[in-house]
């Protein structure tokens, strides 16, 4: 039962080898670390998120080729209201890594990563239909589970679980 | 459901083709899926999957759950292996909580994964050949697949919708003649599976449906997200049970089936030869289970036992708090990942401190696998497009959530 603390102190991981690669090219993009439960997130600056995934994925020392998931967590009504979150698993290295994007509620939008990976389409017209996050660049950017017209998004927290909206 | 009315989402792109609309209710899309086709005479020119029929606000529903009332839910999430789904949420959870389970668990965990991937390998077997026009093969893989449902039946009381795998541990015992059963099952198991091949391997039929249709390239399966069977078919090496191992994996032998044609035959073969490494798992399972207990000793958690429950104040006392107001898990996130049968199952969950989750999100394999469909089928022909959408083993309960 005994949970170490996480460490989301950036000098003691700095070692680790997708934050540095990322402090190497630019020291402005990582807005944060948190290292909890064997897991690492690295919070990423919003401008230069596909940046980033692009040299994660390229670089040999850290080779994050796969995305696994994109997702989103709604922390309404805390500003900045979104975090984007995505999950890299690097197949040659058995590794993952958590790259997380936070959004104010006044301009939920983000560059889309359809073009690093194709597969990120459905991961994030999901995100866009139960978030209503955006995606700039995307080819689809339609809803993906609800109706077309279906108004408001489910996930976000200020929708009710039951009964009328 | 997104887009049946009211414009088209595809329209001709140019004079000489037209749309064809397949599914929802096309028995050969694995429940309601529906398929999108621009055809020109028989060839596919574009594909687009329109999903999203059987969303039910899965991942919504958990936030207003107990953390142990999830547990149900996740077993109606891919109904062909709800203990892999059950598996990767405790796992997660347990995570969560910093929680250790004992050896015996782990091993029964493993043991159930196994004949979950059997389980659900046997119905892909026998939907998927009955798809592309082998009838048979569909009864006899139902045969062995009943005897696997008795054995969950025996284990857990449910057929189906198991929820056996609790946060701590397990739910029961397993009774009196049950690891007999499923020694009896792993004896016999093998012969059936070379009963299957007679049918299907070598048939030249199936092979003219199989071979060289719906290519994908181990590059195009790695960008577009696929995993499991699907990737492994392409030429990539990995198994998270291998390579991240959960639950005490690293503890069995068995190999990684890979092919390398990224046909559709190429992804039969991994799944019919993971069907004989699973039963070698759980062999192995058999024979090494260990001794002890089911549930981890972390009371306010693990439900106690009935027995003393009814003999102990403080075992009624932790039994009323649990179902009453639930247990709060420490504030954090995680991301556990299990290898299901159709690939990478990974759970993420938020917790915020209170006894409920703040959020879960489920990464379903076969959404992203869906993906593929496009790549494997564009160029090809309609007859094929059965024999992929079969190959990728989608269940729509997991993509819809």
């Amino acid at each position: 039962m005994a949970l170490a603390p996480a460490i989301t102190d950036l000098e003691q991981l700095k070692t680790h080898p997708a934050v540095a690669r990322l402090l190497a090219w630019n020291a402005s993009v990582v807005a944060g670390v948190k290292f909890d439960r064997e897991e690492m997130t690295i919070y990423v600056d919003r401008a230069n998120l596909r940046e980033a995934c692009a040299l994660l994925r390229d670089d040999p020392a850290c080779a994050f080729n796969f995305l696994s998931d994109v997702t989103c967590v709604d922390w309404y009504p805390a500003e900045p209201r979104f975090e984007v979150v995505y999950h890299l698993l690097s197949i040659p290295k058995k590794e993952r890594v958590r790259l997380k994007v936070r959004l104010d509620s006044a301009s939920p939008a983000v560059e889309s990563l359809t073009s690093l990976w194709p597969g990120a389409n459905y991961f994030e017209r999901e995100v866009f239909d139960l978030f209503g996050i955006r995606f700039n660049g995307h080819p689809y950017l339609r809803r993906l589970l609800m109706p077309e017209d279906w108004e408001g998004h489910p996930l976000r927290k200020d929708y009710p679980v039951e009964g009328y909206r | 459901m997104a887009h049946l009315a009211p414009t088209p989402v595809l329209e001709p792109g140019q004079d000489r083709t037209m749309i064809l609309n397949m599914g929802p209710q096309h028995p050969s899309t694995h429940g309601v899926l529906r398929v999108l086709l621009e055809i020109d005479g028989e060839t596919i020119v574009r594909i687009m999957p329109d999903i999203g029929f059987l969303h039910t606000g899965i991942e919504k529903t958990c936030e207003a759950k107990f953390y142990q009332q999830v547990v149900p839910l996740t077993d109606r999430i891919d109904y062909l292996c709800p203990m892999t789904n059950n598996l990767c949420y405790v796992l997660a959870v347990e995570k969560l909580l910093g929680l250790q389970i004992p050896p015996k668990a782990q091993w029964m965990r493993v043991l159930m994964n196994e004949l979950t991937r059997i389980n659900s390998h046997l119905v892909w077997l026998g939907t998927h050949a009955m798809d592309i026009g082998a009838l048979t093969v569909f009864l006899y893989c139902f045969r062995e697949r009943e005897e696997v449902l008795n054995l969950f039946e025996m284990i857990s009381g449910q057929r189906m919708m198991t929820s056996y795998f609790r946060i701590g541990g397990l739910a029961l015992e397993p009774p009196l003649g049950f690891f007999e059963r499923v020694g009896k099952f792993a004896g016999y198991f093998p012969e059936k599976v070379d009963e299957y091949e007679n049918l299907l391997t070598g048939n030249p039929i199936f092979m003219m449906r199989t071979k060289g249709v719906a290519r994908l390239t181990a590059e195009d399966a790695i960008a577009l997200g696929a995993s499991g069977p699907t990737l492994r078919g392409s030429g990539v090496d990995i198994d998270l049970r291998r390579d991240m191992p959960y639950s005490g994996y690293e503890n069995f032998k068995f190999k990684v089936p890979v092919a390398q044609e990224g046909d559709v035959f190429a992804r039969y073969m991994c799944r019919v030869r993971e069907l004989r490494e699973s039963i070698e798992i759980v062999k192995q399972a058999l024979d090494g289970m260990p001794e002890g207990a089911i549930k981890a000793d972390a009371p306010g958690i693990v439900l106690p036992d009935r027995e003393k429950m009814k003999t102990q104040m403080e075992a009624l006392i932790y039994h009323f708090k649990i179902i009453t107001e639930g247990f709060a898990v420490p504030a954090g996130e995680v991301y556990q990942a299990v290898e299901s049968p159709r690939g990478e199952m990974g759970y993420y969950i938020v917790s915020d401190g209170t006894p409920k989750p703040y959020r879960v999100h489920m990464r379903a394999a076969c959404l992203a696998n869906l993906q593929t469909l496009p790549k494997m089928c564009e160029g090809g022909l309609i007859a094929d497009v059965v024999a992929a959408i079969g190959s990728i083993d989608i269940v729509l309960g997991e993509i819809d959530r």
